[in-house]
């Protein structure tokens, strides 16, 4: 285990609480009508965030699924302004800016996967020094892409670690019904490259397991399978109601992530309750100024018709132009 | 000028714009060590290296898949589809994806990716090599749709989609392959999109079409010419985006209007021609608007392909159809 600084795993603390933190936020949004349908973080804190602690945001790149944004705070705050603006809505929710190298939500399951080892690819044709973290569910290791994608990443020797995220259940899919496999990291195996599994609750064991993941990557040694073990700890989205399926039993006998890095934070005595009521403090402020801001970011209705190709075609400019006039004369007024 | 058949047009293309940018990557089943089934990728192997053209597992959704991250990471791909009737299993990477990367990240990553592939039948393959799919693909915002009907139009359209910055799904008709052969000009030669091309001049009668129909088309009118009757070939080249203004001069100028698709009758893109028309000509129209198409059936096995397929005989039946009317 690598013998993290304090002030290196204070950090992560305070990343996985604001993850929390800002999730349950974007989730009462929903609640209250300003957001649409968005999936809460809850017991993946410590697997995004020791992921994110393991990379270099300056040459590395992550592709979420769409549970993780909230705890990449570390790879730029455009990270969560733009899953803010996203979660309302708002089509510049998709644009995470240069240079952040995070991709914004993928809706279409394993989708990403084969978007990562095509990155990894691409970055070492052009001899770029990072790597690519892809994360995915359980539930998305039944896709053709996760297999079509883990295997070419192999013939490759593509720099990317694909995650998978096991929190026990697909919506209401539990791993059971998944796959006969004994684990998510055996399937490595059909795929020639390294897998290995790792407590997804403990923010420095998955820490760990990225870095030697990300050495070897970097190192051209290829792809690492990593399966992040975890519980969902609430529902699978603001759509789903867990007590039809999730045994209670269950649910009370899973390990908190925040929790666990909690125990570790004061094992080292370096926490406080009015440090981590300051952590939330600042982390809750700063959640306000995203909200404010994404919901005062200004939006014209006309934007629907921009970035289909670089330069509208005649048939779609034609489209713009009469859509505009419309809005205009129903609104009686320019574009808001 | 040399006269060259589609193939040699398309190779030629390849090996010229892997030579002006090293981005280009070449890249799908059998395209490296084999040259591709068809042969269009011959020698890119050698002339290149293997870093740039490669040679993939036999999986049409990762190959479309990893287009997006090799595009994302400013390499410019283009890959291969062996037959469009493989990509239902890219469908969701080409239509999901590809499509509307570009889009969904408000401009950030752009998507220049070419999809070259085989399309269309009469040569007696196995199942599922000869499906038509342009219309499905048409309807998919955020790609373009190209497809040559001449060896110089390959050439052009092909250099003009790799560097277009834009997904371009660039179809090329299997059967003219080695059958369509014409004079392709020497050096740099671009054929920018939405321009389409009269094939054949003509006064009583416009057939409209695309890819390997613009030969049947012109054969007819030849055959028709004889008769006295004065048909007009327009060859669309890219149906999206979509040269209206030349469907309407030459609706405008002909008054009949003949549209010859190989796809299945209903929801192909003569449908889309046919609505267009309404839209902008209806009143040029002296005649009911004829239909030359595949029918609703899957596209079937060899035995039965040339009764599926529009011939020549058909597109004249349907010409005679549209001239017969009384204005």
């Amino acid at each position: 285990m690598t013998d993290l600084a304090d002030d290196i795993v204070q950090a992560m603390f305070t990343d996985m609480l604001g993850a929390r933190l800002f999730s349950q936020r974007v989730f009462n949004l929903q609640r209250q009508g300003r957001a649409g349908t968005n999936a809460p973080v809850d017991g993946s804190e410590a697997l995004v965030v020791g992921a994110a602690f393991a990379l270099d945001p300056a040459t590395d790149w992550v592709l979420p699924q769409y549970r993780e944004l909230v705890g990449l705070e570390r790879f730029g705050a455009d990270v969560l302004d733009r899953y803010v603006l996203y979660s309302i809505g708002h089509p510049e929710g998709g644009h995470i800016p240069e240079p952040t190298r995070v991709w914004p939500p993928q809706i279409s399951l394993a989708t990403q996967v084969p978007h990562a080892v095509g990155l990894a690819w691409g970055m070492r044709a052009q001899g770029e020094p990072g790597c690519v973290l892809v994360f995915l569910g359980d539930g998305s290791t039944s896709e053709g892409d996760f297999y079509e994608a883990c295997n070419f990443a192999g013939v490759l020797d593509a720099p990317v670690i694909v995650m998978v995220v096991n929190n026990g259940w697909a919506i209401s899919t539990p791993v059971s019904t998944q796959t006969r496999a004994k684990n998510f990291a055996e399937k490595s195996h059909a795929f020639g490259i390294p897998g290995v599994t790792v407590d997804g609750t403990d923010a420095i064991a998955v820490h760990d397991a990225v870095a030697d993941a990300r050495s070897r990557a970097v190192a051209g040694a290829g792809p690492t399978l990593i399966e992040a073990v975890t519980y969902r700890l609430g529902p699978h989205t603001t759509a789903d109601d867990p007590t039809r399926y999730v045994p209670p039993e269950q649910l009370d006998a899973a390990a908190d992530p925040i929790e666990v890095m909690r125990a570790e934070v004061q094992r080292r005595g370096i926490w406080s309750e009015q440090w981590e009521e300051e952590v939330l403090a600042t982390a809750d402020a700063r959640m306000e100024r995203a909200v404010v801001a994404a919901e005062s970011h200004p939006l014209d209705p006309t934007e629907m018709f921009d970035h289909v190709f670089d330069e509208p075609t005649p048939r779609l400019a034609r489209q713009r132009g009469a859509f505009a006039e419309r809005v205009v004369a129903s609104t009686g007024e320019g574009s808001h | 000028m040399a006269v060259v058949n589609m193939l040699e047009a398309i190779n030629h293309t390849l090996h010229a714009e892997m030579a002006r940018d090293e981005r280009v990557m070449v890249f799908g089943e059998d395209v490296a060590l084999n040259g591709g089934v068809f042969r269009a990728t011959e020698g890119l192997l050698d002339a290149y290296g293997a870093q740039r053209v490669v040679d993939t597992p036999l999986a049409e959704g990762v190959i479309a898949g990893t287009a997006v991250g090799l595009a994302a990471a400013g390499m410019v791909p283009v890959p291969e589809i062996q037959f469009l009737g493989f990509s239902y299993q890219a469908f969701h990477q080409i239509a999901g994806q590809i499509a509307r990367l570009r889009y969904r990240t408000r401009g950030r990553f752009e998507v220049p990716i070419t999809i070259r592939s085989p399309f269309g039948g009469g040569v007696r393959t196995p199942e599922l090599h000869s499906e038509s799919l342009e219309a499905q693909y048409a309807n998919i915002p955020g790609l373009k749709i190209v497809l040559p009907a001449s060896a110089a139009d390959a050439k052009g359209l092909l250099a003009t989609a790799i560097r277009d910055p834009n997904p371009v799904l660039f179809l090329e008709p299997l059967r003219g392959y080695r059958m369509i052969k014409d004079e392709m000009p020497d050096g740099e030669h671009l054929v920018p999109f939405g321009r389409a091309r009269t094939v054949a001049e003509g006064a009583d009668v416009v057939v409209i079409a695309w890819s390997f129909q613009v030969e049947l088309a012109r054969r007819a009118a030849a055959q028709l010419a004889d008769e006295g009757v004065s048909v007009r070939v327009l060859d669309l080249r890219t149906l999206v985006p979509l040269d209206v203004a030349s469907i309407v001069e030459a609706v405008e100028a002909c008054g009949r209007v003949v549209v010859v698709q190989e796809a299945p009758l209903t929801n192909g893109f003569a449908s889309e021609i046919i609505a267009t028309i309404n839209d902008e000509a209806f009143y040029s129209l002296e005649a009911p608007i004829q239909r030359v198409s595949g029918y609703d059936t899957p596209y079937p096995v060899g035995m039965l392909e040339d009764h599926f397929v529009p011939d020549v005989e058909r597109i004249v039946a349907g010409i005679r159809r549209a001239v017969e009317v009384e204005a």
